[in-house]
C-alpha cells in the first residue's frame, strides 16, 4: 500500500540556522503518530512543510493524498458563521448539511449559526477540528491543538480525537508537548531533537487506554526527552 | 481642525461601556445648557453685540425664517449634491486604487509611492490649482471633495488589506480555498473595520472640503448663504449655516456608525 506520508532527507534552514536536519519519516495510512520534542525543535516547521505551506526545502516530502490541518490557534474566520467556516473551500453544494454533520461529531450542533468570537477556546478548537475532518483527509495534521485548553477539556478532546480517528481512519500526525497525550493516543511516538528524529517508540497498548496503563512506558519516553522521572518525582 | 490629511490612518476605536454612558448622559448636558443660557444672557444685556454674535433666540428665529422662505432648503440641496458627487468620484478612486495596491504586488509597487507622497500635501491648499485647472464652476468644488475622500479611503483600505492575519490566509490555503475565495472570504472582510474608519474620516474631510470650497467662491449653497450673510453682518444666518454643516457631519457619521454595527456584527461587543 502507498504511504500516507513519505519524507526523505528533509532539511530546512532559516538563513544559517538548520531547523530540520535530514528527516526520514514514513507514515502508513490510518496510522496515528505523535511528534514530541522541546520547544523550537522544528515540529511546526515539519507540519507546515507537510501541509504544503513551505516549499523552500531540501530533500523530499511527499503527501500523495488530501491533507488537512488544525493549528494550535483555531484560526477561524471571525466574520463567517461557524458552519460557513467548516464548509468554505469544500466546494460542495450541500455545504451546510455537511457542516452540520461535522458539528454533530464534535458535539457542537447548537452552535452552527454562532459567530466564532462568541465561542469558548475549547469550542473554537472543536470547530477547527471539525473543519479539518470534514475534508475527509488522508492525512490529518494536528499542531498542538489542545495546547491552550484546560485539563478537563483536554481529556474530552482526547476521547473525541480518538473516536473520530477510529471512525474516519486518516493518518494522523499529532504534535504535542504532553507525553501522556502521546501515549494515550498514538501508535508510534517520534522524539524530535535539534532537527533530527532521535527516538521512536511503538505503543502497543490496547485501546481505549487508561492513564495507569501508560505509566511504565512514560518513563522511557521521558528519558529520551532528557527528563529523569525518578528524580523529578 | 486640521488642514492636512496626513496621518489619517487611525485605529478603530472601541466604544465606551454602554451602561456608564447611559448613566452619564443627563449629567453631561448640564454645562452645555448653562453655556447657552449664559450666551443668551450676554446678548440680552448688550454685553455681546449682535454684530459679533447673534443671540441663541435670534438664531433660532432666523433659522425658522430661512426654512420657511425656502432659502435654507435650496442651499442645502446644492451643497449636498456637491458632496454626493464629489464623494462618489473620490470614493470610487480611493477604493479602486486601494484594492489594486492592496491585492497586487505590482499594484502596490506602482501605486503606493506616488499616493503616499501626494497625501502629504495639504489638500485644501490645492484650491488655487483646482481653480486654474477647472475654473470657478462646480468642478473645482467636486475635485476638492473628491481629493479629500480618496486619500483616507485609499490609505485605510490599503492598510486594512495589508493587516490581514497571515495565519488565516495560510489556513485558507490548506483548506483548499481558491485565490478568489481567499480574497472574498479572508482578505476583504478583514480589511472592513479599517476601511470603515477610513469612511468616517472621508466623510469628515468631505464636509471640510466643501466648506472651504464654498467659502472661496460660490453662487449657491450653504457656503454662499454664509458668505452673503457676512456682507450684511447677519451673524445669525452665519451661525445657522454652520449649525447645518455640523448637523450634516453628524448625520453622515451616524450613518457610518449604523453601517458599522450592521457589517461588524461578528465582532465581540
Ligand atoms: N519563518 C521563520 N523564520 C526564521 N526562523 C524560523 C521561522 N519559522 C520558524 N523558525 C525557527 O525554527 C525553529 C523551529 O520552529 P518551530 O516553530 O518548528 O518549533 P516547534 O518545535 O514547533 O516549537 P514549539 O513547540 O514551541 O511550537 C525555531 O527556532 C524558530 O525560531
Ligand atoms: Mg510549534
Amino acid at each position: 500500500m502507498a504511504k500516507a506520508v513519505s519524507v526523505r532527507g528533509l532539511t530546512k534552514a532559516f538563513g544559517a540556522r538548520t531547523v530540520l536536519d535530514g528527516i526520514d519519516l514514513e507514515v502508513q495510512p490510518g496510522e496515528f503518530v505523535a511528534l514530541l520534542g522541546r520547544s523550537g525543535c522544528g515540529k511546526s516547521t515539519l507540519l507546515r512543510i507537510l501541509a504544503g505551506l513551505d516549499r523552500d526545502v531540501e530533500g523530499t516530502a511527499e503527501v500523495p493524498g488530501t491533507v488537512s490541518i488544525a493549528f494550535q490557534q483555531p484560526r477561524l474566520l471571525p466574520w463567517r458563521k461557524v458552519w460557513k467556516n467548516i464548509s468554505l473551500g469544500l466546494h460542495k453544494p450541500d455545504g451546510r448539511e455537511v457542516a452540520l454533520k461535522a458539528l454533530e461529531e464534535v458535539r457542537l450542533t447548537g452552535h452552527a449559526d454562532a459567530w466564532p468570537l462568541t465561542l469558548s477556546g475549547g469550542e473554537a478548537q472543536r470547530v477547527s477540528l471539525a473543519r479539518a475532518l470534514v475534508r475527509e483527509p488522508d492525512v490529518l495534521l494536528l499542531d498542538e491543538p489542545f495546547g491552550a485548553l484546560d485539563a478537563l477539556t483536554r481529556l474530552a478532546m482526547h476521547h473525541l480525537v480518538e473516536d473520530l480517528w477510529a471512525r474516519h481512519k486518516p493518518a494522523v500526525l499529532l504534535v504535542t508537548h504532553d507525553v501522556d497525550e502521546a501515549l494515550l493516543l498514538a501508535d508510534r511516538i517520534l522524539v524530535l531533537d535539534e532537527g533530527r528524529i532521535v527516538a521512536t517508540h511503538h505503543v502497543d497498548l490496547p485501546r481505549p487506554r487508561r492513564r495507569a496503563s501508560v505509566v511504565e512506558q512514560r518513563t522511557r519516553v521521558l528519558a529520551d526527552l532528557g527528563v529523569d522521572v525518578e528524580e523529578a518525582a | 481642525m486640521t488642514l492636512s490629511i496626513a496621518g489619517v490612518v487611525a485605529r478603530p476605536k472601541s466604544a465606551p461601556p454602554q451602561q456608564a454612558r447611559k448613566l452619564k448622559l443627563p449629567l453631561r448636558w448640564i454645562s452645555p445648557i448653562a453655556l447657552v443660557l449664559l450666551w443668551q444672557l450676554a446678548s440680552s444685556t448688550g454685553v455681546l453685540s449682535p454684530d459679533k454674535l447673534a443671540s441663541p433666540v435670534t438664531i433660532a428665529e432666523s433659522a425658522g425664517e430661512l426654512i420657511a422662505d425656502g432659502q435654507l432648503g435650496e442651499a442645502f440641496a446644492v451643497s449636498i449634491t456637491r458632496v454626493f458627487f464629489g464623494f462618489l468620484i473620490g470614493g470610487l478612486a480611493g477604493v479602486v486604487l486601494g484594492l489594486a495596491s492592496g491585492l497586487s504586488r505590482w499594484g502596490e509597487t506602482l501605486l503606493d509611492p506616488p499616493v503616499q507622497m501626494l497625501r502629504t500635501l495639504p489638500h485644501l491648499g490645492l484650491i488655487p490649482l483646482f481653480i486654474l485647472w477647472f475654473g470657478i464652476g462646480e468642478e473645482p468644488k467636486l475635485a476638492l471633495v473628491a481629493a479629500g475622500v480618496a486619500f483616507p479611503l485609499y490609505l485605510n483600505l490599503h492598510a486594512g488589506i495589508r493587516q490581514t492575519d497571515p495565519g488565516l490566509v495560510e489556513a485558507a490555503k490548506v483548506l483548499g480555498y481558491s485565490r478568489f475565495e481567499r480574497i472574498v472570504h479572508v482578505v476583504l472582510p478583514s480589511a472592513v473595520p479599517q476601511t470603515l474608519v477610513g469612511l468616517r474620516i472621508a466623510f469628515g474631510t468631505a464636509w471640510l472640503s466643501l466648506i472651504v470650497a464654498e467659502q472661496v467662491n460660490a453662487d449657491a449653497g450653504l457656503g454662499f448663504l454664509i458668505n452673503n450673510a457676512r456682507e450684511f453682518l447677519r451673524t445669525d444666518v452665519v451661525v445657522v449655516g454652520l449649525v447645518v454643516y455640523a448637523l450634516l457631519g453628524l448625520t453622515t457619521d451616524a450613518l457610518v456608525r449604523l453601517m458599522e454595527r450592521r457589517v461588524l456584527r461578528w465582532q465581540k461587543r
